[in-house]
């Protein structure tokens, strides 16, 4: 493989948000890299971390948050942190840059607004010098890249009147209408049905290729992230527990947990589900040690001492266990 | 052994005014549930698999009696279900109980888990004393895998896997033959609905417990179901022996939907 292009680089971001026991940390110490045309699967179960990192990314955290480390992005005017850019940097790197779309498109679609102005409006602020007719014309041609059909009658449209798969389209589509490079996608397909999860999953892929995009994409289902990443993390209380190639991730798991969760999820073939004891802890209550420690099945006692750090398995594969050779 | 018929539908439907769009008001029906027949053995685990918007949930609701259908038959242990009243119907009601998909909805966040789990006895045995109450609450508590100690709490104190198995036990405490669950590990995570539906598969041997499984996700329906019932607009689209179903499906819209699972590599 040749030597692709680093366009995100974040290190040590850590995300601490206020509580009445004191602050907690959603995210920790987290560190990865984006290629260039490359999709990252972020693979994690509620309360891992994997959606405060993608608002954090998008200089979105709730009010009251706090954070530390850097985001390093590769963008036309050159190397920036996001995480130390001013509310007006953040707005200009928004959409221009790095876009998102969400589980629930209703949640960031404006629902008296028809869908083509809404779509408008994410072109015209990053480009208020564009004409009407030609914004207009980006309009459409993002509403039929999205693989809109019947785009002309769909833009007249309001959000209600359109099925949660066309609704994903049109998020997509106004996500792209500023033509950024980097498309964090957070469970896109999680509320969809299974036919049309396999659309959009196929669009996402079409259009990576066709536009050379870097996807961030965020998912709990280990199958979804299969099909779509290239590399992928494991999240896990808030840290990355195991990141490397996805088919090695998930064919050979190096952390207890990532194999935990191989062996619980259903499959198509019937076999003995082995769950993992307990619950996910609290981000208040968490152990000393792994925080994975208390559901693991081959806990040591060494576990229990320090929070381990993440060990090369291979050159591109690296867990967080001490396990780990 | 001959096997007998628990639960049997027959031509059921049900149909809804059409609410929005251009036919509002117009007097058009959408047909929910279009004509569904069949019949449930004693001691099997039927899963009925389909997309949002199929008919699924409506045919819970039905079978239940939450909702009465337009037209069709019901047969419950050999009894005309949809025409019970009175003594008879709550003698039928207790052998049937649901598991819901979403455990927060579902439990009263003012009750303890003792009242919660309890209450089915208070209507249904309203003669059973306090103490007794008391014993079936934490025999049902312990097979579900919640010790005595969550008696006195409220649901809020527990997390969603755990919820899910105050649901359980509440649903069991009647000793019900059938239970029908829709959905009842898609409002949780993986590692923890591996947790419910391994539950699920202990206690239908424990409890003789004859199962109808409502779910959108196949690789779900696959772990529990003996048999497996496709659902599409409202129909029956396929049914037969979960292995027949998931291995050679003959519907192209079950092999569409086979097709269309996102698979975790081997």
């Amino acid at each position: 493989m040749s030597m692709m292009a680093t366009i995100l680089e974040v290190r040590g971001l850590t995300v601490e948000l206020p509580t009445t026991s004191g602050w907690i940390r959603p995210v920790n110490d987290v560190s990865f890299t984006l290629n260039e045309g490359e999709t990252l699967g972020i693979v994690g179960e509620s309360g891992s971390g994997k959606t405060m990192l993608s608002l954090a990314l998008m200089g979105l955290e709730p009010h009251g948050a706090r954070h530390s480390g850097e985001a390093w992005l590769a963008s036309k005017s050159g190397k920036q942190n996001i995480l130390a850019s001013s509310a007006d940097e953040l707005r200009a790197i928004r959409g221009r840059d790095i876009a998102m779309i969400f589980q629930e498109p209703m949640t960031a679609l404006n629902p008296v607004l028809r869908v083509g102005e809404q779509v408008a409006e994410a072109i015209r602020v990053h480009e208020p010098a564009a004409g009407e007719k030609e914004i207009q014309h980006r309009v459409l041609q993002s509403l039929e890249r999205a693989a809109l059909p019947d785009p002309q009658r769909r833009a007249r449209q309001y959000p209600h009147q359109l099925s949660g798969g066309l609704r994903q389209r049109v998020m997509i589509a106004m996500a792209l209408a500023a033509g950024p490079r980097i498309l964090i996608a957070d469970e896109p397909t999680t509320a969809l049905d299974v036919t049309v999860q396999k659309q959009i999953l196929e669009l996402l892929a079409k259009l990576r290729r066709e536009l050379q995009l870097s996807l961030l994409f965020i998912t709990h289902d280990l199958g979804v992230v299969a099909q779509v990443a290239d590399r992928v993390a494991v999240m896990y209380a808030g840290r990355v527990v195991e990141h490397g190639p996805v088919m090695e991730v998930l064919r050979a798991p190096s952390h207890p947990y990532t194999a935990g969760l191989l062996r619980a999820a259903p499959r198509l073939v019937r076999e003995k589900l082995i769950p993992i004891p307990g619950s996910v802890p609290s981000l208040t209550a968490l152990p000393p040690g792994c925080s994975f420690a208390p559901r693991c099945a081959v806990h040591i006692p060494d576990c229990d001492s320090a929070m381990p750090q993440l060990r090369a398995v291979n050159t591109n594969h690296k867990a967080r266990c001490i396990l780990v050779p | 052994m001959p096997s007998e018929i628990l639960l049997e539908a027959r031509n059921l439907r049900k149909s809804y005014p059409v609410a929005g769009g251009m036919l509002a008001g117009s007097g058009r029906q959408a047909m929910a549930v279009d004509g569904v027949s069949f019949a449930v053995e004693r001691g099997e685990t039927l899963g009925i698999v389909g997309e949002s918007g199929c008919g699924k949930t409506t045919l819970a609701r039905m079978l239940l009696r939450l909702i009465e259908p337009d037209s069709g038959e019901i047969y419950f242990r050999g009894e005309n279900w949809l025409g019970a009243s009175g003594p008879e119907l709550r003698k039928l009601r207790r052998r049937m109980q649901m598991v819901f998909q979403d455990p927060v909805a579902s439990l009263n966040p003012r009750m303890t888990i003792s009242g919660i789990v309890t209450e089915p006895l208070a209507i249904h045995e309203p003669d059973t004393s306090t103490a007794a109450r008391r014993t079936r609450c934490i025999e049902i508590l312990e097979a579900v895998g919640l010790d005595r100690e969550s008696l006195g709490r409220y649901p809020h104190e527990f997390s969603g896997g755990q919820r899910q198995r105050i649901g359980i036990a509440r649903a069991l405490i009647l000793r019900p033959e059938l239970v029908i669950a829709d959905e009842p590990v898609s409002a949780l995570d993986v590692s923890v609905g591996a947790q419910i539906l391994e539950l699920l598969v202990r206690l239908q041997q424990e409890f003789s417990l004859t199962l109808i499984l409502i779910s959108h996700s196949l690789p779900v329906v696959a772990q529990l179901a003996s048999r497996v019932a496709v659902m599409q607009a409202g129909k029956f689209v396929e049914v037969g022996s979960a292995a027949q179903v998931l291995q050679s499906p003959q519907h192209p819209y079950t092999q569409a939907l086979l097709a269309a699972v996102p698979e975790i590599p081997a």
